[in-house]
């Protein structure tokens, strides 16, 4: 790569698509992606996430759009020619080079005489500079990942972009790795983007996250902005749980809308409904739900006649099944801290929540 | 004692197999060191003078250059066009791919008989005859086949997403290729070249249709074997196994050591 | 069909790209070699087949006549070698693969650290010549050697009689010749086998004998099915072992095509039969297509 003036700024992808044959797999996507943050492209499998991040490689080209750094359109640029850099699912080390070859690729490969310094410094920063002599096939699984990611990082990208790294990896070693990945990021100072099906993942690690399902976004924004108030019944059911019951406005109360909820009446903030007619599904988190035996003064909103129909022990939590007397089974969750009353199977429970944590959606959404 | 026998039974005849393939090779060996000149068939005595005299037979030094200078330039030829046949093979999915399959999988199915005589029906037709030239043509077009096979199973086990890797480390095509594919596959491509030479070297049926009055070591063999085959040629013999079986350790050692390193 | 196989462990890439130029661009210059080299001098050999010997009757002179009795005539003068080439090489084939299974089984499962030795000691054949090998067992086999001596000493042979010259030893050199060409498929069938499989198969209450018949055997076929052609076939076509093994009344068809060339100029029959012989063959290999497709082939 010759001396050009340095690309860097926003990753923006400008109404990008992507078919194979008559699959679409990425669909008219726009988004900008500040320069610096750590973004995450969540989604199912088939969603369209790793061919949106291979087209910002430059490893498939994109049917229709512009993908733009700052103001550079690097649409028609090869891999070879884009200042981004991929961490592989599987780490495609080389293994036929040693480590310190592995990792100096990227450099030798624009030309960098001198290697040592910048290998060095960026295995001290995955603290694997003792492995540098050995060849991949050698290391365990996490150490090729963190040497994947070294490789990757010690040519200071404009944009760094991995596809679900951690996916090969045991769970506590995935937790580790997710910290990691996240200090050295605010280290480095790079743009990263992770692309993951795993929610718990993203929302650990992201500033923000884009939902896709089918090849679009359904939703974008901070990690407590998606959990808290979802705007699609999949955004909802992906990010965690989700208890959607039926109900209709009936009237408008102040700040409030006053909804009928199976026979009972409830508040629901306007700022929480995001439902343009008026009737409604109503999303209420398994853990915002509290559960009452006796008959005592209940605030906020509250359903009665529940029957608890299964008990789960997940350790931090417990999980209850509770039928209600429409016949919807609702799921919540209690924090084992001692605040919950002893419950069995078959016990007959009243629920109660805050309004504040409840949305809203369209009806017939899905 | 029951347990022990049924559990190395096995064993005991793999040993058996191997031996009765090894016997007829120990058996050149050992008469390459007969005290005989022509009748190389009962045993006399030992001696080194086949050794120590290896082109006193009249041409057969003559055969086995015969037999190199073919082989080389068959093995360079064919080991070529072989490997690209055999990328685009595993590589690129193609029309016409039933069809390829075929044209490179009929000549190893085709009778050696068949082969060469077509060829030199050929040969004659257009004027060209037998002779060393006939004969490299032939044994290129043999050999391209035994080297597709070998070098595709080779490409076929290289991730792609390695060589995507490289682009990603801005590697152009040619780097990339120079850099991480031709390294990864080239203990296919060095035993695809080696089968390539053996099967060059040791070929009679083709080679006897379209050489004329070229003689190459198999050729040579062949004609003396009617008035007596004398021990130099087992001496040729010896060599080559002794040299083949020092290049295929060495390969298996070498390839331990890109394993792992220091 | 590869005799260059892939261990179980290792992962296949299905072909990606799509890029057709490319690859039409490599595969130009080895497919045309192969047009040029073996597709036309067939059609040659086609064309030749046909002729009949020039109203001047000189030696190797041929005129195109287009008929097509050549075929009938070829294969009636020779039934006898024909069909003893078949059973030749059908004998060999069994032999080998009697011979064959259990080594490749042997290698693949029971060999430990001695199993790169083995494989090598395998294709060793592969590096002498085989017209030596050949003559090594005409050695062994012969007049005064120890085998005849041993047998004869057991009283198991008469005292004149020979091993050399006659069918037996031109079946067994065949089936010597070719014992790679079996091995291997069969080794690389065999070492593809997830041994998980045969350890389900323990759990599921089979014993060994029933899961080598059940779930070893099958999954080795593709192996067993590759080495039989890559052994039938070519021992059906060959010339060397019963030269060098047997007496003209072990003539294969291979010598009288080999014959019919040099010895007795005759061109049509020498094509004709040869055609004969390939088209025989050729049904084989079309019968192998219909079940298994033909990526497996190369």
């Amino acid at each position: 790569m010759s001396e050009k003036k340095k690309v860097e700024g926003d990753l923006r992808l400008d109404q990008v698509s992507k078919t194979f044959g008559d699959f679409v797999a990425v669909d008219d996507l726009s988004l900008v992606i500040p320069k610096g943050s750590f973004f995450a492209l969540l989604g199912p499998s088939g969603c369209g996430k790793t061919t949106t991040l291979r087209m910002i490689a430059g490893l498939e080209e994109p049917s229709s759009g512009k993908i733009l750094i700052g103001d550079t359109d690097i649409t028609e640029a090869k891999a070879y020619e884009r200042p981004v850099n991929t961490v592989f699912q599987n780490y495609a080390l080389f293994p036929h080079l040693t480590i310190f070859e592995n990792v100096a690729f990227g450099l030798r490969r624009r030309g960098i005489k001198d290697v040592n310094e910048a290998v060095e410094k960026v295995l001290n920063l995955v603290e694997l500079a003792h492995l540098k002599n050995r060849k991949p096939g050698q290391l365990s699984g996490g150490q090729q990942q963190r040497i994947a990611l070294a490789r990757a990082v010690v040519n200071r990208p404009a944009l760094l972009l991995l596809d679900e790294p951690l996916g090969a990896l045991d769970l506590k070693l995935r937790r580790q790795m997710q910290i990691e990945l996240k200090w050295i990021q605010t280290e480095v100072g790079i743009t990263f983007v992770h692309v993951t099906h795993d929610q718990e993942e993203a929302m650990t690690m992201a500033d923000t996250i884009a939902v896709m399902n089918n090849g679009r976004i359904e939703q974008m924004g901070s990690p407590a902005d998606l959990y808290e108030n979802p705007r699609t019944v999949f955004v909802a059911n992906f990010l965690g749980q989700s208890n959607f019951i039926d109900g209709e406005v009936e009237a408008s109360d102040g700040e409030n809308l006053v909804v009928s909820l199976k026979g009972s009446k409830i508040a629901l903030p306007k700022s929480r409904n995001n439902a343009k007619s008026s009737s409604l599904k109503l999303g209420i988190r398994p853990e915002k739900f509290r559960l009452h035996t006796a008959d005592e003064k209940l605030t906020g909103n509250f359903l009665k006649g529940g029957v608890i129909t299964d008990i789960s022990f997940f350790g931090v939590s417990t999980q209850y099944l509770v039928e209600m007397p429409w016949k919807q089974e609702l799921m919540v969750f209690e924090q084992n801290d001692g605040g919950a009353p002893d419950l069995e199977k078959g016990d007959a429970v009243t629920l109660s929540w805050e309004p504040q944590f409840t949305f809203a959606l369209d009806g017939d959404a899905k | 004692m029951k347990h022990w026998l049924s559990k190395n039974l096995i064993r005991i005849y793999a040993a058996a197999a191997i031996f009765y393939i090894l016997l007829p090779i120990l058996y050149t060996v050992a008469f390459s060191f007969n005290d005989a000149d022509k009748r190389n068939i009962v045993w006399q005595g030992f001696t080194l003078s086949a050794w120590l005299n290896p082109c006193e037979p009249i041409g057969i030094c003559e055969a086995l250059g015969n037999s190199f200078k073919v082989g080389i330039t068959a093995t360079i030829a064919s080991t070529i066009l072989g490997t690209m046949i055999a990328f685009a093979l595993g590589r690129y999915n193609f029309r016409g791919r039933a069809t390829t399959n075929l044209l490179i999988f009929l000549p190893m199915a085709t009778p050696e008989v068949v082969l060469g005589a077509s060829l030199l029906s050929m040969f004659i037709n257009i004027q060209i005859g037998a002779g060393l030239v006939p004969v490299i043509i032939a044994h290129i077009m043999f050999c391209i086949s035994f080297v597709v096979v070998t070098v595709k199973a080779r490409v076929a086990s290289l991730d792609p997403k390695l060589e995507e890797a490289a682009r990603d480390l801005y590697a152009n095509e040619w780097e990339t290729f120079r850099r991480v594919t031709f390294p990864l596959v080239a203990p296919g491509i060095a035993a695809a070249a080696l089968l390539a030479f053996a099967l060059s070297f040791d070929d009679f049926i083709i080679t006897n249709f379209n050489s004329g009055t070229l003689n190459t070591f198999p050729e040579y063999v062949w004609t003396a074997s009617l008035r007596g085959v004398p021990p130099q040629a087992n001496v040729i013999g010896t060599l080559m196994f002794v040299i083949a079986l020092a290049i295929v350790f060495a390969g298996q050692v070498i390839s331990k050591r890109r394993q792992t390193r220091r | 069909m590869s005799i260059a196989h892939t261990s179980s462990s290792e992962k296949v890439f299905a072909p990606a790209k799509k890029s057709h130029r490319t690859a039409y661009l490599l595969l130009a210059p080895g497919l045309v070699w192969l047009l040029i080299f073996f597709a036309f001098p067939l059609l040659n050999l086609a064309e030749t087949s046909t002729k009949t010997p020039a109203p001047s009757f000189e030696t190797g002179e041929f005129v195109q006549t287009l008929r097509f009795a050549n075929f009938i005539d070829a294969f009636s003068a020779n039934q006898e070698q024909f069909f003893r080439s078949f059973f030749y090489a059908l004998c060999a084939t069994v032999l080998a693969l009697a011979i064959s299974y259990p080594l490749a089984y042997a290698i693949a499962f029971r060999s430990g650290v001695w199993k790169n030795f083995m494989l090598v000691m395998v294709i060793a054949p592969f590096f002498t010549s085989f017209l030596l090998r050949t003559l090594a067992w005409k050695q062994i086999l012969g007049a005064e050697g120890p085998v005849v001596s041993v047998l004869q000493f057991l009283r198991i042979l008469p005292a004149d009689a020979t091993i050399t010259a006659t069918a037996f030893s031109v079946i067994m050199g065949l089936t010597y010749n070719f014992l790679p060409f079996m091995t291997l498929p069969i080794y690389a069938s065999l070492d593809r086998i997830d041994y998980r499989l045969l350890e389900a198969s323990g759990d599921l209450y089979a014993n060994s004998a029933t899961t080598f018949r059940k779930v070893t055997l099958p999954l080795s076929m593709p192996g067993v099915v590759a080495g039989t052609l890559l052994t039938f076939i070519p021992a059906s076509g060959d010339y060397i072992n019963a030269q060098l093994l047997g007496s003209p009344g072990n003539f294969m068809i291979g010598n009288v095509i080999n014959s019919r060339f040099f010895r007795v100029v005759d061109y049509p029959t020498a094509a004709s039969l040869s055609f004969i012989l390939m088209a025989s063959i050729l049904v084989l290999i079309v019968i192998y297509i219909r079940r298994a497709g033909t990526d497996e082939l190369v």
